[in-house]
């Protein structure tokens, strides 16, 4: 399995996803070798996972490894983790990787065409602006893994979203093992209309190379089909799960008086996910309701506009930012939140919501994310109309009931949502492509 | 003898437009949306099933007879939207085989809450019967046939009705037949009818389902199974919407040509005949007593209450609608009372029934919300616009 991060290292929904996947696929029996891009000092963080880099492997033994955190460990013990060196120590440059990829993406016998790669080869010479540096590491992570892939043992390529694409087709290639991609997320999700074509472009020919495609949601199989031209009968869904957690914290609430009501934004602070009508709403609430503040959890590269926004509206001190969080502190935050908002303008899927039902947490959901396919017990709204996203979060606050009715369905609701389930389809379309695959 | 006896329920809510916390106006209803659902079920039912049941009437020369309970606030909605409706009802009503039975005026939920809103809503309904259809109801039914032996005796307290109609549900009856009239206990006068849901059913939810091993239901096969009640019952009860005919079955169903052969063919039997629910109170005796202590009703598979009062939120506007009862009625604002009376529509409830929500059943299809959620938001926000105009703080400013 190809990932590019895994809890704690996280920026956003895509590590908990593969996460909880593996552990489910690892609990039904599935092994999974997990390759991950980035050199990780997991010692400072409590984890279940002992991220190592390759030379560890060699050195430790497995008995060893298991011996660290039992519980956790256990319940991952047929997952291996391999990590790949991180682009800001390159063992190549970018020039090589390139020849080494595009040679080794020749050999793929698959419905590519020529003229595609000729389009989309790397240039040299933007090779230092971060973009550059992103594609570069994208081939650099595929070179690593086709390296690692030779190596062992395996039946089936899952490679998820678009900077693993080019490894899985690679190593697809390399090995003439079946290749499915998992689409967490897509360009137009991240960028609305303006694409990266490079990005697109890689997502494109992930997909066209793929034998089989899991998307996270209709939603994202619509974008899928109709975006990227893919047919419909190459397009699974498999919707996301949460884990179950038991574990409650005592109240912090540090800076927020108890008699104030607490409504609740996590997520990367980027287009995406509509921080600004979140804002919008605020402003509304705050028209009818003192009380209240607005807590931005998350960082993004619209993060200063926001709160230049916040300033400009003259709500700046009703809206605090708490900057990224995670694991405990994430919690926290769920543990004195009255309220979970997702205005996001495109949301393939979405576990946060998830994970607030989990924690408590009622939830107002943008019904342009895949997440609202699947929950009933929420409230849900057009991301635009900021008007009805106020008008439910001021009932969500003033009535008691309500919050009392959501909270008690939509935990139950929630936990129906197993990553088991989502294991188990995993396992049924890897059989599938499996039995394809000796077909032909 | 068997004497089919049928009752249709005929109710339209008045919905709410789309109020949020920052709308400031009183206008809570959504004329629109109310007007093209009367028109809509104007033409799919009301009038073709009037047709129906009218010539139905003078073929069979008075033989055949049926019974209505009309809400208040579909009448008011009939005269405003669909006039050419109500000039039918009163063709029905001057055929003298049309009886008209009493409820409250607003289908509400008010027996639950205030007894005397309850008494009044039912005055209201009966002078309007009186006034439009020229009789006097004789026979009660509660919205969503709710009762219990409470009821009966407020029914009976108040000396108007022989008879109160309402579900014959397995757990009240045992083993007893839902075809027999029965007495609540402590009661002298008023007897009750018993649906006998069995039956009923058969026409009003399973007629056009393809799966139902009876598919496809012919009147003369419904005959023979209410032939069989023959020798071991007095009446069979066929109590439903009246949207069942066109909205709820389609006229493509067959429906309609169900209804016109259902008559000859039942009284093909020479021991059967049609009774309205009075004629039959005053034809049978209710020697047996029926205790039903408890609240029931004709709803889903639970006969209970827990369609409309099955969660907090239900439960909560609920109790702020009846807590403003007082205030509404001292203010002597006869707009604000008509509004607030027309929030007490069961209908309002219902739709904020979370019970079977995931599962996107019937309670969906009759909801005009998306979810039970919205539905409680809208409500709160009228009623605490509704609270405002009853505060004379308010009016003072205002005015």
């Amino acid at each position: 399995m190809l990932g590019w991060e895994f809890p704690p290292f996280i920026s956003g929904g895509l590590g908990t996803a593969c996460y909880g996947l593996t552990k489910a696929m690892s609990g039904l029996g599935l092994q999974v070798s997990f390759v991950l891009p980035k050199p990780i000092q997991a010692k400072d963080f409590a984890t279940h996972v002992n991220m190592r880099s390759p030379a560890d492997i060699t050195l430790r033994s497995r008995t060893e490894l298991l011996q660290g955190k039992m519980q956790e460990e256990a319940l991952l013990k047929n997952v291996k983790f391999e990590t790949i060196d991180s682009p800001l120590q390159p063992y190549a440059d970018p020039e090589s990787y390139r020849i080494e990829i595009e040679e080794l993406i020749r050999q793929k016998q698959s419905h590519l065409n020529e003229s595609y790669f000729e389009e989309t080869q790397f240039h040299p010479e933007k090779q230092y602006d971060y973009g550059g540096d992103m594609y570069s590491e994208v081939r650099r992570y595929a070179g690593a893994a086709v390296r690692l892939a030779l190596a062992e043992d395996f039946d089936i390529i899952h490679a998820h979203d678009w900077m693993t694409y080019t490894a899985g087709i690679a190593v697809s290639a390399a090995t003439g093992k079946p290749l499915v991609i998992h689409v967490h997320s897509t360009e137009f999700d991240r960028s609305g209309e303006h694409v990266n074509q490079t990005i697109y472009d890689i997502e494109r020919a992930g997909m066209h190379a793929a034998d089989k495609i899991i998307a996270v949601s209709y939603l994202t199989r619509n974008i899928i089909i109709s975006r990227y031209g893919v047919t419909g009968d190459k397009v699974d869904v498999v919707y996301n799960g949460v884990e179950r957690n038991g574990t409650s914290f005592a109240n912090n609430r540090i800076g927020i008086k108890k008699n104030e009501k607490i409504v609740l934004f996590l997520g990367r602070i980027t287009m995406q996910k509509g921080p600004e009508y979140f804002l919008e709403a605020a402003k509304k609430v705050l028209k009818v309701m003192d009380n209240v503040k607005f807590v931005m959890a998350g960082s993004g590269d619209m993060m200063k506009r926001i709160i230049e926004m916040a300033a400009g509206m003259g709500i700046g001190n009703k809206v605090l930012f708490t900057g990224f969080l995670r694991g405990e502190d994430v919690r926290r935050i769920y543990e004195i939140a009255d309220l979970y908002v997702m205005p996001s303008v495109s949301e393939p899927f979405g576990i946060a919501p998830l994970e607030a039902l989990n924690n408590d947490v009622p939830v107002l959901i943008s019904k342009q994310s895949g997440v609202s396919e699947v929950l009933t017990h929420v409230l849900k709204v057009d991301f635009w109309d900021v008007k009805e996203i106020a008008n439910k979060i001021v009932a969500v606050l003033k009535y008691q009931p309500l919050q009392m009715t959501l909270k008690e369905h939509g935990n139950f609701e929630v936990r129906k949502l197993k990553w088991e389930d989502a294991a188990k389809k995993c396992c049924e379309i890897y059989e599938d492509v499996l039995y394809e695959t000796v077909c032909v | 003898m068997a004497s089919v006896c049928f009752y249709f329920q005929v109710h339209q809510p008045y919905r709410l437009r789309h109020y949020t916390v920052f709308d400031e106006d009183h206008r809570y209803f959504d004329e629109f949306k109310n007007k093209a659902i009367c028109k809509k079920v104007a033409n799919k039912c009301y009038l073709p099933a009037n047709r129906v049941i009218l010539d139905l009437i003078k073929k069979h020369e008075g033989k055949f007879k049926v019974a209505y309970s009309i809400t208040g606030v579909l009448l008011e909605q009939l005269a405003e939207f669909s006039p050419e409706v109500m000039s039918t009802f009163d063709a029905l009503a001057r055929t003298g085989c049309v009886e008209f039975l009493a409820e409250t005026y607003y289908h509400s939920l008010s027996f639950l809450y205030s007894r005397q809103e309850f008494i009044e809503q039912i005055q209201k309904h009966k002078e309007t019967v009186e006034k439009l259809f020229g009789q006097t109801p004789r026979v009660f039914r509660n919205t969503e046939l709710i009762y219990s032996n409470d009821l009966a005796k407020t029914i009976e307290s108040m000396d108007q009705f022989d008879g109160i109609i309402t579900e014959g549900a397995d757990h009240i009856l045992g083993d007893r037949s839902p075809n027999f009239l029965y007495r609540p206990p402590g009661c002298e006068k008023v007897k009750l009818l018993l649906k006998n849901y069995a039956l009923s059913d058969d026409i009003a939810f399973r007629f056009s389902n393809q799966q139902w091993k009876e598919w496809p239901l012919m009147a003369n096969k419904f005959s023979q199974w209410v032939n069989r009640i023959n020798g071991n019952g007095n009446v069979v009860n066929l109590f439903m919407d009246y949207e069942t005919f066109g909205e709820h079955q389609w006229a493509d169903t067959g429906i309609f040509d169900f209804m016109r052969h259902l008559p000859d063919e039942i009284m093909n039997h020479p021991d059967n005949n049609f009774l309205t629910p009075s004629e039959a109170v005053a034809r049978y005796d209710a020697n047996e007593v029926v205790d039903i202590p408890g609240l029931i009703s004709w709803a889903d598979t639970e006969r209970d209450l827990s369609a409309w009062l099955g969660n907090a939120m239900q439960s909560n506007a609920l109790h702020e609608v009846y807590r403003m009862e007082n205030q509404v009625k001292d203010s002597g604002d006869e707009k604000l009372l008509g509004d607030w009376r027309k929030l007490q529509t069961s209908d309002h409830f219902y739709y904020m029934c979370t019970k079977y929500f995931a599962d996107g059943d019937v309670h969906k299809y009759f909801n005009p919300y998306d979810s039970p959620y919205d539905s409680y938001i809208n409500f709160m926000n009228v009623m605490g616009n509704l609270r405002l105009r009853c505060s004379p703080l308010k009016t003072a400013t205002t005015a």
